[in-house]
């Protein structure tokens, strides 16, 4: 799964690598296109969000509207320049996410291997898909942690609070404690997955216990693990000799491993994260648990007559959920930043409901559009360095991508596909032929 | 207005759902349109109503060609339509809703909330139909909300009336109702088209009854033509509407149930100190006008409802407070009553709902993990052994007909081990053919000694299987009385006529069921 890129290229040059032995191949991705099921819908919405991307960041550019200016004396020159400002972007997007050709002509420049590898040549060649992994790991972690309560009938919109839980209890347990290099990762990462499951169980009570809807104490319990966090920085947590909210750095024997050293800052958080997805997909799929949870997400009365007990598993799946959140948490916090501030949940929290639901709120969709932001978020400072394009063009794109797939409707009818036949005839009929 | 459909043809991808159908309406006809579940009824009537556009053929009204694109043009046609789930605004008044889209003004720029009411008054009284313009429509039972349907037909001018199922959610008395309501519209010159798969009901209402089977029209019929001959052309064979089957040889009582009093969150008591029991090897028939506490008292039964008093007794086992899945696991079989809502899981394959509460135990789970194998093995052996008509087992159950997703239920409760059947309106809404098989099904259960629990409001159904027959009202059981007894004194206990016998234990009162009441099955009615 690790080499996995964003869907879209994957498909189209897979297609077009086997189509060319394969003729039935052919017809069969032009079958899935044209039967316009949700993944066909996914990869359509995002080419479609990023060629609007392209556009609007083609028109906003100050130098491609002055050649429009100059349309009729050099209609020409109009055109090119909104094409290359709209190719120069993403180019730099991908270099800064995927692969850079630059790194690797300098890597040859070099006298010999060893020297290169030395002097962080080799490093560089790599760095791009290493930041797309770093950025994409607490995504794809807080992703499931809504995608599974989402196969289980309930929207957990609080990510965030629950990403807070984990990184407050892992920090802690990173600088508080001392304990030797393998045993204090583990403890941490423990403590990220108790921290977050603790705000999860809390909702998954006040839902089975009292009817609470888990959209709201989600978002309320946002607010209060925002607040908690910025007054245990101030209090208990602050580090010495700083009158910001910042907690002290943790321990290195808390620090997760770097995967392959040296500068690229991939770590073994990634690979916790990729565990996680397979086993949520495992929980779902191939046990009595997640039978279970899926029974329920779709329809807890019948679940109920059949002899499930829905509450406690509301319980169990936000419980694991929160885990799942604060297990990112720790993830930022043991891999990359090592200290929490006020604001390190950033928009964690948001951008897992928007993986969720690209990723279809299934595991392996996570796995997938956790990869794609994480990559749209490890390109975008280079992009901004090379052809000024402002790094926001990422969130718009984003924003486009999700809003595209939200509307299969849209997506089908700007690329005239007809909607898969079992939901023809429902959609038309209603309630079938009876 | 003479309505003309003529050669309709409709697809979906490779299915036809009408298959060139011709049919006329001619004024002031009641046209009734029988058909199983499935047949392409309602797919016809979407077509005449605008809803769905003809492949082929064409609407001639009065003999000129119509094209409806949308109700609207339908509407405008004169074409009226109610819909068996109505489509009305719960917080609006009668009134409110019938002016709904036809909002008429004042010259002040004023809705003409006076002129509203005044229609639905006049027509009200035009035919007899005893509706408030100013009642809020939630506040209205059932049948009342099917008449503010059809005044809002009647306001825009519809001289065809489409009716689609419309008793399939009445009692038996609102039923009787609408039936003289069809009549009196009919002396007014309305047409109605009565979509049904109830044969009795359209033999008593239509001037004309048209078959249709598989998308197909295979015959017109008068109503005088016999039940036997409509049902076999329903089902293109002929079915037994009786169930055969020999006399019950019960056992020692299984299910019993004492003194059961059942409340809803609200304090409001549905079950009323309930007692009675079921033996192994007998069916006890449950009947009763809906609402009753039939659904309550099921709903304690598998443990969905707290029991505020009395007991609950399976064998020698008390599961009074127990969780549904003990009850299942004590041997409790059950066929709910909403079996969309409580039975199947629509979103699920059909061998997934065929272990939906077994998936936990051998050999479909070892340990937490699923035997996904045993499980498909089991689902294609199900299907087999109940004639489960699906593509794969791999198909979404919400997918398949009506008839289909009851036969998935039952084969996953009788396919575990139990000794009491507990089996709620186990009919309701199927076709003929998988009615048949359902109470054979039932029938075979008794006769392997389960005990049988039968609650229906279709006296038919009662008749035909229940060895012994129970009558609720309000909560209690006003009466037990074998198979035999006469229609109009089972009339008589479900209104509630309590008999001197009605709370003492039944095992006293009502004898095993005689033999001559099996062989009296379904005759009556």
């Amino acid at each position: 799964m690790s080499e996995q890129a964003p869907p879209g290229p994957v498909a189209t040059t897979e297609a077009a690598k086997k189509g060319g032995e394969r003729p039935p191949f052919i017809r069969m991705v032009r079958d899935a296109i044209a039967e316009g099921n949700s993944v066909t819908v996914t990869i359509l919405a995002i080419i479609t969000a990023m060629i609007i991307g392209g556009l609007l960041n083609a028109f906003t550019n100050t130098k491609v509207l002055s050649a429009w200016g100059n349309l009729f004396s050099d209609p020409g020159h109009a055109f090119v320049t909104a094409w290359d400002t709209a190719i120069g972007a993403y180019v730099a997007l991908f270099e800064g996410a995927i692969f850079n050709p630059h790194t690797v002509a300098e890597l040859f420049q070099q006298a010999s291997i060893s020297a290169a590898i030395h002097d962080g040549f080799l490093g560089a060649v790599f760095n791009p898909i290493s930041e797309t992994c770093v950025q994409a790991t607490p995504l794809l972690l807080a992703g499931l942690a809504v995608a599974l309560p989402y196969q289980a009938g309930m929207f957990n919109i609080g990510a965030q609070g629950q990403f807070i839980g984990g990184a407050i209890l892992a920090t802690y347990l990173g600088y508080g404690v001392s304990l030797p290099p393998v045993i204090h990762v583990i403890v941490c990462v423990i403590g990220g997955f108790v921290g977050g499951g603790v705000v999860g169980w809390v909702v998954g009570e006040l839902k089975a216990r009292t009817g609470a809807h888990e959209v709201i104490t989600t978002i309320m319990l946002n607010y209060v693990m925002a607040f908690l966090l910025a007054y245990l920085l101030g209090n208990v947590m602050q580090r010495p000799g700083r009158t910001d909210l910042i907690s002290p750095f943790i321990d290195a024997n808390a620090h997760l491993w770097r995967l392959f050293g040296g500068t690229l800052r991939i770590n073994a958080g990634f690979i916790l994260a990729l565990a996680c997805a397979f086993g949520v997909s495992w929980l779902l799929y191939r046990s009595t648990t997640g039978f279970e949870f899926r029974a329920i997400g779709k329809n807890p009365s019948a679940a109920r007559v059949a002899g499930m007990n829905v509450e406690r598993s509301w319980v169990m799946v936000m419980l694991i959920a929160g885990g799942l959140s604060g297990l990112a948490g720790a993830a930022v916090i043991q891999g990359t930043d090592f200290s929490v501030n006020f604001q390190s949940y950033g928009t964690y929290g948001i951008d897992a409901i928007t993986v969720a639901l690209l990723g279809l709120g299934r595991p392996r969709g996570v796995v997938l559009a956790a990869l794609l932001f994480g990559a749209l978020h490890a390109g975008a400072p280079l992009m901004q360095a090379q052809t000024s394009t402002p790094v926001d063009i990422v969130e718009v794109l984003q924003a486009l991508i999700v809003m595209f797939v939200a509307a299969p409707p849209l997506v089908r009818a700007i690329y005239r596909l007809r909607a898969t036949r079992a939901s023809g005839v429902e959609g038309l009929t209603g309630r079938g032929l009876a | 207005m003479e309505l003309e459909l003529q050669g309709i043809t409709k697809r979906f991808g490779s299915l036809v759902a009408n298959d060139r159908i011709d049919l006329s309406v001619s004024p002031g006809q009641v046209h009734a349109l029988l058909g199983e579940n499935g047949a392409g009824k309602s797919t016809l009537m979407n077509v005449l109503y605008g809803l769905l556009q003809p492949d082929e053929g064409e609407i001639l009204i009065d003999g000129r060609k119509a094209q409806f694109n949308s109700p609207k043009d339908a509407i405008a046609a004169g074409i009226g339509m109610v819909h068996q789930h109505f489509m009305l605004v719960p917080v609006f008044t009668v009134a409110e809703n019938v002016t709904l889209g036809m909002e008429e003004t004042r010259p002040s720029g004023l809705l003409d909330r006076r002129k509203a009411r005044r229609d639905v008054r006049e027509l009200s009284k035009r035919y007899g139909l005893a509706v408030d313009p100013d009642a809020l429509v939630e506040n209205l039972p059932v049948g009342i909300q099917q008449r503010v349907e059809i005044i809002k037909a009647l306001v825009r001018n519809a001289s065809v009336l489409i009716l689609d199922e419309p008793t399939a959610v009445l009692t038996p008395a609102e039923a009787e109702d609408l039936f003289r309501i069809i009549r009196q519209l009919k002396d007014g010159g309305t047409s109605v088209v009565f979509i049904s798969h109830k044969l009795k009901e359209v033999q008593e209402i239509a001037d004309t009854i048209t078959v249709l089977r598989r998308g197909a029209v295979v015959g017109q019929k008068s109503p005088s033509a016999s039940e036997d001959e409509l049902a076999a052309m329903m089902v293109g064979r002929s079915v037994q509407l009786k169930v055969t089957k020999d006399a019950a040889k019960p056992g020692a009582a299984v299910l019993g149930v004492e003194n059961l009093t059942v409340a809803d969150e609200t304090g409001r008591v549905w079950v009323n100190g309930m007692s009675f029991q079921v033996r192994a090897g007998e069916i006890l028939g449950l009947a009763g006008v809906q609402g009753n506490g039939q659904t309550e008292l099921c709903e304690a039964l598998i443990g969905l409802r707290p029991v505020s008093n009395g007991h609950i007794r399976l064998g020698d086992r008390d599961l009074t407070h127990a969780t549904p899945r003990q009850r299942l696991h004590a041997g409790l079989a059950y066929v709910p009553e909403d079996r969309q809502e409580d039975g199947l899981v629509p979103g699920f394959s059909v061998a997934d709902n065929m272990v939906l509460d077994t998936y936990n135990q051998l050999p479909y789970a070892k340990g937490i993990n699923l035997n996904l194998p045993a499980i498909a093995s089991n689902a294609a052996a199900r299907v087999k052994e109940f004639d489960v008509r699906t593509t794969s087992t791999d198909t979404p159950v919400g997918t398949l007909s009506g008839g289909n997703q009851q036969k998935v239920i039952l084969a996953r409760e009788l396919g575990r081990e139990h000794k009491v059947l507990v089996a709620s309106q186990p009919t309701r809404g199927l076709d003929v053919g998988s009615i048949e098989f359902v109470h054979k099904r039932i029938v075979a259960a008794r006769d392997s000694g389960v005990a049988v629990l039968i609650v229906s409001s279709e006296l038919d159904e009662i008749y035909a299987l229940a060895d012994r027959i129970a009558v609720m009202y309000e909560g209690r059981i006003t009466g037990f009385r074998p198979p035999t007894v006469p229609v109009e004194e089972l009339g008589l206990l479900m209104a509630g006529a309590a008999d001197s016998s009605a709370d003492g234990p039944p095992a006293e009162t009502s004898p095993p069921a005689d033999q001559a009441g099996a062989e009296q099955a379904g005759a009556e009615q």
